[in-house]
């Protein structure tokens, strides 16, 4: 009996110190230059990151099966009707292993931002994604400025921040 | 009736130091998460749920517990009874 | 008491947790409304009702949940009919939980209550569960008390009460894209009455009121794998689960549960869950049959004899309507079958070892919106 409290105390010890010394480690590179890439659309065109350079990018990385991913597209869609005209490109990054389910969950959430297809994770692997949803916001050199890991309440208000930031430089 | 034997204790301690080492070692990340999260589309299938629904894990849960003499680790949060 | 120092310390902990940042998000349960009719046919014994579970989301943060359980049984079990008579009676569960995500902890508080003419069970639980190590591994910690006040047939007021610790300890992990496994650990320690004031023992071939011991701690520990089995190329998902639990207590009782378990998707909106489960335990140091001696514990009770029990488990899953991102309703059957026997339990004036079959059957209509 002593034993298992005294084990429960140890592990939730453990997670406490883990879950401080983690966020330290997590911080991500900013203002590293965005790596580029090239990636097939839903209408079948080629999408190529550096050739956006000059607008704000948005890229969010979502699947089908991922719940958070899907909630947050939406709200995604309502940034990208606010903004695009200003100079602000959001893209879609998916990446289930079949691009027929992508773009049919895609056509049900009604979004009218472009949506990418990563079936071989080769974008997924360059990004180095450790969290499903991931969004990237990319200034108008070019540059990583901010990483968003996950998808909170709220956090959609944070990328309308940071995009309004970006779209004055 | 104190019946504690050597065998559930070291379980109990190697419970406890798998999981300060598993801990710990995220602390210090030396070993990189080796299942991306985009890699985890068939684990999150529901064919790979233990169970679809709630209410017939507690009835299953309840039928083993009111007639055998085993009960705990399951996954289901039991309420009591007087089902003794 | 122990009891409270620990809930501190959990509290502390948490506390100190919440502080922190991670990187992984730990999600709220989705929304989902079951209700569900139940139905046990064995031994006797006949239990069945309804039941519903509701869970919905609010301002992305909190999850409320409530669900209601009616048990209504009508026992006419060998030990009943043998030493009383055939009776009725309905159990009746209400529950209530709230999970709530902080940062990346997610925090599951609930309570619970079962009412029967002579016996209450109040329960309260907390529960944390936190994704570390980039997801690849979750930590679960867990702790629930319980009190009970127990009755008998007859007396007015309660009689006595028994209260109940448990000690929880989880943790998952991804072996690889298709595998994952998971050990639990749980530890449950109670006090009080613990039998039944009904159940008679037999000492010299004389039915007298059984006395159990009025502290029991047990361990339980399960070890569990599963994995996705489709073959390259196929449409249909299937997976397979193993399970094996072992378990042991002070009143020495050790028990071995395995499951094996298959699920796949049959055709789409069909879904296919199966299993067999196999269980075996020996009996109580003071359990007897027919006790041949004076000793300060002894019980007849069944469930504490050396038996085992087998059987297999069907469940199919129809969805009837699905709007992605929107909402997704499905009905659901259920059928298990289970052989129980008992090596030191006899009935009759033969002495024959006792065994039946149940019937545990189930169907479930569920919504998740």
């Amino acid at each position: 009996m002593r034993m298992i409290r005294s084990l429960v105390a140890v592990a939730l010890a453990s997670t406490l110190a883990l879950v401080a010394a983690t966020a330290a480690a997590a911080t991500p590179a900013t203002n590293a230059a965005a790596p580029d890439f090239t990636l097939r659309g839903a209408d079948g065109r080629n999408v190529r990151l550096d050739e956006l350079r000059g607008q704000v990018v948005l890229v969010n990385f979502w699947a089908t099966w991922c719940g958070p991913c899907r909630e947050e597209m939406p709200r995604l869609d309502t940034l990208y009707q606010k903004y695009h005209k200003s100079g602000f490109v959001l893209l879609g990054v998916n990446v289930d292993d079949d691009p027929r389910t992508a773009l049919a969950t895609a056509a049900k959430l009604n979004v009218s931002f472009p949506v990418l297809l990563d079936t071989d994770k080769k974008v997924s692997k360059l990004y180095d994604l450790n969290t499903m949803p991931s969004t990237v916001v990319i200034d108008r050199d070019g540059k990583m400025r901010f990483l968003t890991r996950g998808f909170h309440a709220g956090t959609e208000r944070d990328y309308e921040q940071q995009i309004r930031g970006l779209l004055k430089e | 009736m104190r019946l504690l034997r050597p065998v559930p204790r070291l379980a109990c301690l190697l419970a406890s130091a798998g999981a300060t080492f598993v801990l710990a070692g995220c602390a210090f990340k030396p070993i990189e998460p080796w299942v991306k999260p985009y890699e985890r589309e068939r684990l999150a299938h529901p064919v790979m749920k233990a169970a679809l629904n709630d209410l017939p894990s507690r009835q299953q849960d309840h039928v083993y517990t009111v007639r055998e003499g085993s009960r705990g680790a399951t996954g289901v949060q039991g309420g009591g009874c007087g089902c003794n | 008491m122990a009891a409270i120092k620990n809930a501190a310390t959990v509290a502390g902990l948490v506390g100190g947790a919440l502080a922190a940042g991670s990187v992984q998000a730990v999600d709220l349960p989705e929304d989902r409304a079951e209700t569900m009719y139940h139905l046990y046919d064995g031994g006797g014994v006949i239990a069945q009702g309804p039941a519903v579970l509701i869970r919905k989301s609010m301002l992305d943060r909190v999850s409320l949940s409530g669900s209601y359980y009616v048990d209504a049984v009508s026992n006419a079990s060998i030990d009943v009919v043998t030493t009383a008579s055939k009776f009725k009676e309905t159990r009746n569960q209400g529950g209530l939980g709230l999970d709530y995500v902080v940062r990346d902890t997610l925090i599951h508080v609930s309570g619970s209550k079962s009412t029967e003419p002579d016996y209450q069970a109040s329960t309260i639980s907390v529960d944390l569960t936190q994704d570390v190590f980039g997801g690849m591994t979750t930590v679960a910690l867990g702790f629930s008390k319980a009190n009970d006040k127990v009755g008998e047939h007859g007396t007015p007021g309660w009689l006595d009460s028994a209260r109940h610790w448990q000690y929880r300890l989880g943790l998952t992990q991804i072996l690889t894209p298709r595998w994952t496994a998971s050990a639990n650990l749980e530890s449950i320690n109670d006090e009080g009455l613990l039998g039944s004031p009904y159940r008679l023992a037999r000492v010299f071939g004389t039915f007298v009121h059984e006395n159990d011991p009025r502290t029991r701690e047990s361990k339980a520990l399960k070890l569990s794998a599963t994995g996705d089995i489709t073959p390259e190329g196929a449409n249909n998902r299937r997976s397979f689960r193993a399970d094996y639990r072992y378990y042991w207590d002070t009143w020495g009782v050790r028990g071995h549960t395995l499951e094996l378990g298959y699920n796949r998707d049959l055709a789409p909106g069909w879904l296919l869950e199966s299993s067999l489960r196999y269980y075996r335990q020996n009996h109580a140091l003071f359990y007897s049959d027919n006790a041949p001696q004076q000793t300060l514990y002894f019980s007849r009770n069944r469930e504490l004899s050396t038996m085992h029990d087998f059987g297999p488990a069907v469940t199919v899953s129809y969805t009837l309507r699905s709007v992605p991102g929107k909402y997704d309703v499905k009905l659901s059957g259920s059928y298990q079958f289970i052989d129980f026997h008992f090596a030191d339990y006899t009935v009759g004036d033969s002495g024959k070892a006792y065994s039946y079959h149940a019937s545990v059957f189930n169907t479930v209509l569920s919504a998740t919106f």
